[in-house]
């Protein structure tokens, strides 16, 4: 680790102010520092900050402070009651003492999990700009098919995230210059195209201060993480579902993915394949047809196509009742 | 003045003490001796030792695989605050961990010889600011352009080891024309990945020089009798001016049976510094840099007549290595005895690679050779339509098929059939991918385990005190195995004493040198020293109580005798000191030595995604005389946990490019957490083994996971009807095979 300065914020405009980088749980972070990959001049610790509540607003949805623990977001009666989603995805990820330390704002900003990412002995353009992908030629077994670009192939890899993104949730930061801002989830994070370094919109010194979900959806609700062993594993695929029936017919439908792309993956298409149809096999092979039409596989994670296909078209058929 | 009692097993030993003794501790499911120590954070691991003036090294390994150092710069972390020095050694610094047992480690860092080996130590006031002076030190190279890094492109290349302790090659009649004469055969390819111990304590050493010239090296070491011999070689010194201290070690499974780099460097160190050295390897470095089991390519032919006769066996296996050793993974050793057939072939052939060591892990052999072999077992059953467990009757033979020897003991039937039993093997529907619970397709499988029994040469001394209380001390370790406890009883068995009244000191090479850990050898072998030292200290109360030895009652800390009961504190006058040793002698050729068991699987295939999840296990073993219920149960969960990660998620990999591994953390190196582990039960079965040791036991700790691997992938196999060759059985290999949704 690199000598750094350390510094307690006492509100959220003073943590602004002070222009570091964040600390609150510090489960990804300081592993980070510890190997140099990530090297902050100074840390501004906000795990004191008063943003670890989760409260009901009006408009009948949650708002969830940035220091909320993903045990304690996991556990709320309404989360479990409303977002059944999004419990099951905080519960399906890292390990108790994990999910005991890190946060809400910091699960949305967590690093890949790319091997190469992880080892300065070897070329990464998320790691050091400019210096190539080792894992495209490489082993690449746990690496994303869609978004990729010839620069970075590397997953992100939050549970929670994926789930967020198939509720809409919107990011609420605080700017250095005072300033807030609400960003929907679907805009927040960026493919990696050229400078897979910047992995989303946060400008320098904005500080995620909370994330708002909508009113619960109607529907059916599922998380589904298909992964190498039974606990703390990186998902392979992962589904996050909503999805409601009416006379017959798909009525709404939202859907996320994680272990495929550089963020939690939503695409309308597949959305738009489901919507007014009847939910049939047919229906969900559509709508994998949609998702996948892009994908490409890059040798060791090729199975994930088809295994994407088949999660998904199971998800489906769960969340809709059809039996195959 | 202490007695020596010495025996060489060549005669096997019919009566043993530990049946005529009354004390009543032997075998009994004692909790370990140290474990209050351990639960509570008091026993003192390597790197915990807190010692005066103390500096913190931190190892710098290369960033690239086979090449040449040009030099190394390290003007920027020497100039860091705090850092003291930047340190190496081209000559002396380990090219390599030794191997178990081996004279010495290689040596010479100048060449490396692949990616991540250990070229230096940096040295500073604080861990922390040697792990940042680590990562600026500059290793200047110029890689070589012959890098061997691809297994299955070089495979076709593959060489005869030299001539070593386990032949490499074995042939018996004409394993081809058995093959083409026999109604039903079989000849498949099996694959297992190379694996990494990953030991819970990392390698560490603190090393300290004092004004005489003498090394003390507080280790992680499973063997410091040899240890003791490998490091002063590679210093230089006289072994008499080493000293090893492992009173406590965080497992071991193989990676710490030779010395490795984080040793010499801590020592050099220190030399040069003038004060004491720590060294830990950082978990990636023990990947990188300490010793894997080799990946293996296993093919096997069997050939039986169509009433389930084996006529042949073929077990022949690439396994890898570096360049300039010769070490090989003994996938066939169990395939020697297991079964009866006439015409054999077992041989073992090196891929040069420049990838890490490989070496012993957990059961070298049977651990993954036992995948392929009671792999094609199963297979070769389901072709001539007979019950797996029938099969293996039919074939179980009545000498060793190879040596013509009879079996010093082997109760594989009835492990399979006391299985069998307890499992409810009746309820396996033999046609697969019948039986379905929801997504869930749900099989069973069995398989037979079998390791070969060792005996090491091993010496303890015991001392009975005038104070009642007798103290063992060898330099055996406890790698977590429960040495502690078991010396213990055997000594306060035959003494009469109560646990309690045993002091048992370990892992000091100060001590007499034992066998050490390593191949299941450790408790039969340091186990019979300690029971050979209080043999001949009973014999010295039996003369103080002027008895003949076989009319002494000892029990609860008395001698009877003669109608008379007296304190044997006041039968010891001023101590007796006795030292055990043995040795092993004709038996282990005379008679074929083996601990053996069965496996049964119950798992879970998920249908739509490939995902295997193992519902239950047991294991039935056969181990000779169970000398503690507790941990030799402990040992076998350990091994069928073990088996669980060979099976199902354990994958070290290689990039092909520079022969880097790729998932070199607990993160992505997948072992199975608990989550991943269900219920398992363990039995044993009541076994004597005359020939074996005095105590009539055999070896245990890498009984459980032999076999049991190949257990859960014949239960894949049942449950989806899909046979995945290519271990471990990750998703993506049965996701193929998986029917239509």
């Amino acid at each position: 680790m690199k000598t750094f300065a350390y510094s307690r914020a006492e509100s959220p405009e003073a943590a602004v102010a002070a222009g570091g980088r964040f600390i609150a749980g510090g489960t990804n972070l300081l592993d980070l520092m510890k190997l140099q990959i990530e090297t902050p001049e100074s840390l501004v610790d906000i795990s004191r900050l008063d943003l670890a509540k989760i409260e009901e607003r009006e408009d009948g949805g949650l708002t969830i402070g940035a220091l909320v623990p993903n045990s304690d977001l996991a556990a709320d009666p309404r989360v479990i009651a409303g977002y059944p989603v999004l419990s099951r995805a905080l519960l399906a990820g890292a390990s108790g003492q994990l999910r005991n330390k890190a946060s809400t704002g910091g699960n949305l900003l967590q690093r890949t999990r790319c091997y190469y990412f992880y080892d300065k002995a070897t070329a990464c353009n998320k790691r050091e700009p400019g210096t190539g992908c080792s894992a495209i030629g490489g082993v690449n077994r746990i690496l994303a098919i869609l978004g990729t670009s010839e620069h970075c192939i590397a997953t992100h890899p939050s549970d929670m995230a994926v789930a967020m993104r198939a509720l809409d949730a919107t990011i609420v930061t605080l700017k250095s210059d005072g300033d807030r801002r609400r960003i929907a989830i679907g805009e927040f994070y960026r493919l990696p195209g050229d400078t897979p370094q910047i992995e989303n919109v946060l400008e320098a010194g904005e500080l995620i201060t909370h994330v708002e979900l909508p009113t619960p959806p109607k529907g059916e609700q599922l998380y589904r993480k298909v992964r190498d062993r039974a606990s703390y594993a990186f998902a392979l695929v992962s589904v996050a579902g909503i999805v409601s029936v009416e006379d017959g017919k798909i009525a709404s439908a939202a859907l996320a993915f994680g272990g495929l792309g550089p963020m939690p993956w939503r695409d309308p298409a597949v959305e738009a394949a489901l919507i007014g149809q009847a939910p049939s096999d047919a229906a969900f092979a559509a709508a994998a047809d949609a998702l996948l039409k892009d994908a490409k596989g890059y040798g060791t994670n090729d199975f994930k196509i088809p295994l994407t296909r088949r999660t998904l078209i199971a998800s489906l058929r769960e969340l809709t009742g059809v039996s195959a | 003045m202490s007695t020596t009692n010495a025996l060489k097993m060549d005669k096997p030993v019919p009566d043993s003490l530990l049946d005529t003794s009354t004390q009543g501790i032997i075998g009994k499911p004692l909790d370990r001796k140290e474990g209050p120590l351990k639960v509570s954070g008091a026993a003192t691991y390597a790197a915990e030792y807190q010692i005066e003036n103390l500096a913190y090294g931190v190892l710098v390994g290369a960033p690239f695989g086979k090449g040449k150092i040009t030099g190394i710069d390290s003007d920027v972390a020497k100039a860091l605050p705090g850092v003291i020095d930047v340190v190496t050694d081209f000559d002396k610094f380990l090219t390599t961990p030794a191997q178990g047992l081996a004279p010495k480690a290689p040596q010479g860092v100048e060449n490396v010889q692949y990616f991540g080996e250990i070229v230096a130590i940096v040295l500073a006031e604080s861990f922390e600011a040697a792990r940042d002076a680590a990562q600026q030190v500059v290793i200047n190279h110029e890689a070589a352009d012959d890098g061997r890094y691809d297994f299955e492109a070089l495979k076709g290349e593959a060489e005869k080891p030299a001539k070593g302790d386990i032949p490499s090659h074995f042939s018996q009649g004409d394993l081809d024309k058995a093959m083409t004469d026999a109604p039903v055969t079989l000849d498949v390819t099996f694959t297992t990945p190379s694996q990494n111990s990953a030991a819970m304590e990392p390698h560490a050493s603190i090393a300290t020089w004092d004004d005489s010239g003498m090394l003390t090296l507080h280790g992680s070491y499973q063997m410091p009798g040899n240890d003791v011999e490998q490091l002063a070689a590679a210093l230089g010194v006289s072994k008499s001016k080493v000293r090893i201290v492992a009173r406590y070690v965080g497992g071991g499974f193989g990676s710490k049976l030779g010395i490795a780099p984080e040793s010499v460097a801590a020592a050099l160190a220190a030399k040069a510094l003038g004060r004491p050295v720590k060294a830990v390897m950082a978990r990636q470095q023990v990947f990188d840099a300490t010793v894997r089991r080799s990946n293996t390519e296993q093919r096997i032919r069997l050939a039986a007549t169509a009433d389930g006769k084996l006529t042949a066996m073929g077990h022949e296996t690439l396994t890898s290595n570096l360049p300039d050793d010769d070490y090989f993974e003994p996938t066939g050793q169990a395939t020697h005895f297991m079964y009866a057939a006439e015409n054999r072939e077992i041989n073992h052939d090196i891929v040069r690679l420049d990838w890490l060591l490989s070496g012993s892990m957990r059961a070298p052999g049977e651990a993954v050779g036992m995948l392929a072999l009671e792999g094609a077992m199963d297979e070769l059953a389901e072709k001539l339509g007979i019950d797996p467990i029938e099969f293996r009757k039919i074939n179980e033979p009545e000498m060793d098929p190879e040596k013509g020897v009879p079996h010093s003991s082997r109760e594989l039937v009835r492990c399979m059939d006391v299985g069998a039993t307890s499992f409810g093997w009746d309820k396996r529907n033999a046609t697969p991918g019948t039986r379905r619970e929801g997504e869930w397709l749900v099989g069973i499988g069995m398989a037979a385990a079998a390791r070969a029994n060792m005996l090491q040469p091993s010496e303890a001394r015991v001392t009975l005190s005038a104070t009642g209380r007798a103290t063992v001390e060898t330099d055996m370790t406890d790698i977590g195995t429960g040495t502690y406890t078991i010396l213990g009883q055997i000594a306060g068995e035959v003494l009469g004493l109560p646990l309690e009244h045993v002091d048992v000191e370990l892992g000091d090479t100060n001590f007499p040198t034992a066998a050490g850990s390593g191949g299941s050898f450790g408790a039969g072998s340091s186990g019979t020293s300690v029971y050979l030292a209080a043999e001949a200290i009973r014999e010295k109360i039996a003369k103080a109580m002027g008895v003949d030895v076989d009319a002494l009652t000892l029990k609860d800390g008395h001698a009877v005798a003669d109608n008379r009961r007296v304190p044997l504190g006041e039968l010891a006058g001023e101590g007796i000191v006795a030292i055990g040793s043995i040795k092993p002698g004709k038996q282990e050729k005379e008679k074929t030595q083996s601990s053996y068991g069965a496996h049964f699987a119950e798992v879970g295939v998920n249908a739509v995604t490939g995902e295997v999840r193992v519902r239950r296990m047991l294991g039935v073993f056969a181990a000779g005389r169970i000398l503690n219920a507790k941990t030799a149960r402990s040992q076998c969960l350990g091994g069928m946990t073990f088996g669980i990660g060979t099976a199902l998620t354990e994958d070290l990999i290689h990039d092909p490019r520079n022969g880097k591994l790729v998932n070199r953390d607990l993160a992505e190196y997948h072992l199975p957490v608990n989550a991943d582990v269900p219920q398992l039960e363990v039995e044993f079965l009541e076994e004597r083994d005359i020939h074996a040791n005095p105590m009539h036991a055999k070896g245990i700790g890498e009984l459980g996971i032999s076999g049991a691997g190949a257990a859960i992938a014949n239960a894949v196999y049942n449950a989806t009807g899909i046979r995945v060759r290519d271990y471990p059985l990750t998703l993506d290999k049965i996701l193929e095979g998986l029917p239509e949704l």
